[in-house]
């Protein structure tokens, strides 16, 4: 029995930059935990979790598991809840994570808080907090009457500590999925156009607005977005323009993101817009018109025309990076 | 076959959110209330469906709120087109668990439910939590933020495109029943016509008491407290004048000062 169990993801046995986050927050509250994995290459992870101090990898590498499946991952998340009895979940607040642990708390009495922006775990006690009304607002989430408290953290909220050696390796124990009639089938996965990070996972985003223009200047974004390794976004009035498509929306009706370094081009702040980045570490903002609503949240901004200043900033970054 | 549809009101986008001076709510005056975004979505989903499939079947819409206000998001999807409507009357705030049990125990009275639709997320508390939950506590199959839904053509089963990680789509079929989660891009929601609205006036709307559904004390899994605004911003420096110049001051201070390069 461990108090935490810590659930990774990986690209085929590459660790995700979320799921360190989550090992570093375990290993720092002191409590014993395991690790979860699954899917082709999950095993691959034991080194990893060893270094952070996991006492076991559960994991299962049938082939079910190599694209989500909601049925299958909620029922073996509901069996290795059932054997191992963790008193705490967490898991990352990525589109994954927020499809399945919802469910799996219906299924093993558990709570769950979703989109948390932080945490504060130890022996005694479990602290989260989360934003609301569009992160207009935040709040602390108690638990109350659950057998499980299923935290699922924002990406970039916890800080990552790297870990190489491990005192004792962890015991990888392969946990068969019972027999189940499945009634959801994965048919296919459409690979995004782009081969980037995921804009609720990315530490660095460029994003464009109606301000640039037309689709044509998004090459300038993507430009900037190349050299320092971020994603690119956008406003809803070009994605509704047809200029990107929907996945790269930022904001109320779009992706909430909190990257480090959000870099707003020709966007001008509106709150639906401000609702999906706010909790962005630091703002850039560049934009021609010096009242624009954007600059109240930015820290810093350039006051001027986004088609000039970008190449200028791509052009200085590469100084600085290459 | 039943298609369903879960509503919630939520306020307004634009709401300024004051908090309470208990800490564990908004101060819920001068709010004005409106359909979950996420929600409209749903409901043009629903109607399309049944206009598609037009052999009989009806949209029935359900929400859990306090009367005197949750009232209204019904008329607006009768408006829309809806069938019927279905209130069930419960106090401000609560949890994502007790109301998917609600839900559940309210909606396994209904015959022939081929699916649920719903938002994705509430803009208030934003959980995403009530569709998945809900399709546990009745053993439906879900999905959530679809952008694409599809009827088989054995009528069997739906054809669901939803959004990934990674800018990704993924492509599953699940059985009916299902619930489904929407996401903006699944459709353009209609307009409330004048005589759709006249209509919505009129029709008679079913209530439910929580207190019969047998929901307790103890299925509250999450309470909030401690509401606090965001941060203030330390003030921004703005740059304006020679582009060139303070695009390198620009680059100088992210490095150094803000050290996020
Ligand atoms: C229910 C609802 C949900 C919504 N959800 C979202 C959402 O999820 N995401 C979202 O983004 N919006 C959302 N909106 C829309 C939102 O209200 C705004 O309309 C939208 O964000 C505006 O996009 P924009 O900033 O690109 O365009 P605009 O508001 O038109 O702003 C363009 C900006 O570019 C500046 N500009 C123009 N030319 C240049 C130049 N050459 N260089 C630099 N700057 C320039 C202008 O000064 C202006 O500030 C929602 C609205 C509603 C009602």
């Amino acid at each position: 029995m461990a108090q935490i169990l810590v659930y990774l993801e990986h690209n085929n046995g590459q660790i995700k930059k979320t799921s360190l986050e989550l090992l570093t927050a375990a290993k720092k509250s002191g409590l014993d935990f395991c690790a979860a994995a699954l899917g082709k290459g999950a095993k691959e992870l034991a080194s990893t979790a060893s270094a952070y101090g996991a006492k076991e990898l559960l994991t299962s590498t049938a082939d079910v598991f190599n694209t989500y499946n909601s049925e299958a991952y909620t029922q073996w998340f509901g069996q290795v809840i059932k054997a191992k009895k963790p008193q705490i979940l967490l898991a990352t607040a990525n589109l994954t994570g927020k499809d399945l642990f919802p469910r799996v708390a219906g299924r093993v009495n558990g709570g769950v808080a979703t989109d948390c922006t932080s945490l504060e775990l130890s022996a005694s006690s479990v602290k989260v907090r989360r934003p609301v009304y569009s992160a207009k607002a935040s709040v602390e989430v108690e638990f109350q009457n659950c057998d499980v408290k299923i935290i699922l953290m924002r990406p970039n909220a916890l800080e990552i500590k790297n870990e190489t050696s491990a005192a004792s390796p962890a015991t990888v124990s392969e946990v068969a999925l019972e027999p189940i009639d499945l009634k959801t089938i994965v048919k296919d996965v459409v690979k995004g156009a782009s081969s980037k990070v995921d804009l609720t996972e990315a530490s660095i985003i460029v994003s464009g607005g109606r301000g640039m223009k037309g689709p044509e200047n998004f090459k300038l974004l993507e430009d900037l977005a190349s050299v320092l390794g971020a994603s690119v976004g956008a406003s809803r009035a070009v994605v509704d323009a047809g200029w990107v498509g929907h996945d790269m929306q930022v904001g109320q009706t779009g992706k909430t993101v909190s990257p480090n370094l959000y870099i707003a081009c020709g966007i001008s702040g509106a709150i639906q817009h401000l609702a999906g980045m706010s909790s962005s570490k630091v703002i850039v903002a560049i934009n021609k018109d010096k009242d624009a609503p954007i600059f109240q949240k930015a820290t810093y901004g350039i006051v001027g025309d986004a088609l000039e200043i970008l190449p200028l900033l791509t052009e200085e970054f590469k100084k600085l990076l290459h | 076959m039943n298609i369903l549809v879960c509503l919630k009101q939520v306020p307004d986008t634009e709401t300024k959110i004051k908090i309470n001076s208990t800490l564990a709510a908004i101060e819920s005056s001068g709010i004005k209330w409106v359909m979950n975004p996420y929600d409209e979505f749903a409901v043009e989903e629903a109607l399309k469906l049944r206009d598609k499939l037009s052999d009989g079947s009806k949209v029935l819409v359900y929400t859990l709120g306090p009367k005197a206000r949750a009232v209204e998001v019904l008329r607006t999807a009768l408006a829309m087109g809806a069938d019927d409507a279905v209130l069930i009357d419960a106090p401000e705030n609560l949890d994502p668990n007790s109301v998917a049990k609600a839900l559940s125990v309210a909606l396994k009275k209904e015959s022939d439910v081929g699916v649920v639709f719903t938002g994705k997320q509430a803009i208030d508390d934003d959980c995403s939590q009530v569709s998945q939950l809900l399709a546990e506590f009745l053993g439906f199959r879900h999905a959530t933020v679809v952008i694409k839904c599809e009827l088989g053509s054995d009528k069997n089963h739906f054809l669901v495109e939803r959004e990934v990680e990674g800018g990704s789509k993924e492509i599953i079929q699940i059985q009916k029943p299902a619930v489904i989660g929407a996401q903006k891009g699944l459709n353009t929601p209609r307009y409330a016509s004048l005589p759709g609205i006249m209509k919505a006036k009129k029709k008679e709307i079913k209530e439910i008491p929580l207190s019969s559904l047998g929901v307790s004390d103890t299925d509250k899994k999450i309470n909030f407290k401690n509401f606090q605004l965001p941060p203030e911003r330390p003030q921004a420096k703005i740059f304006e004048g020679d582009v060139a110049a303070n695009s390198v001051q620009l680059v100088k201070l992210l490095r150094e000062e803000a050290k996020v390069i």
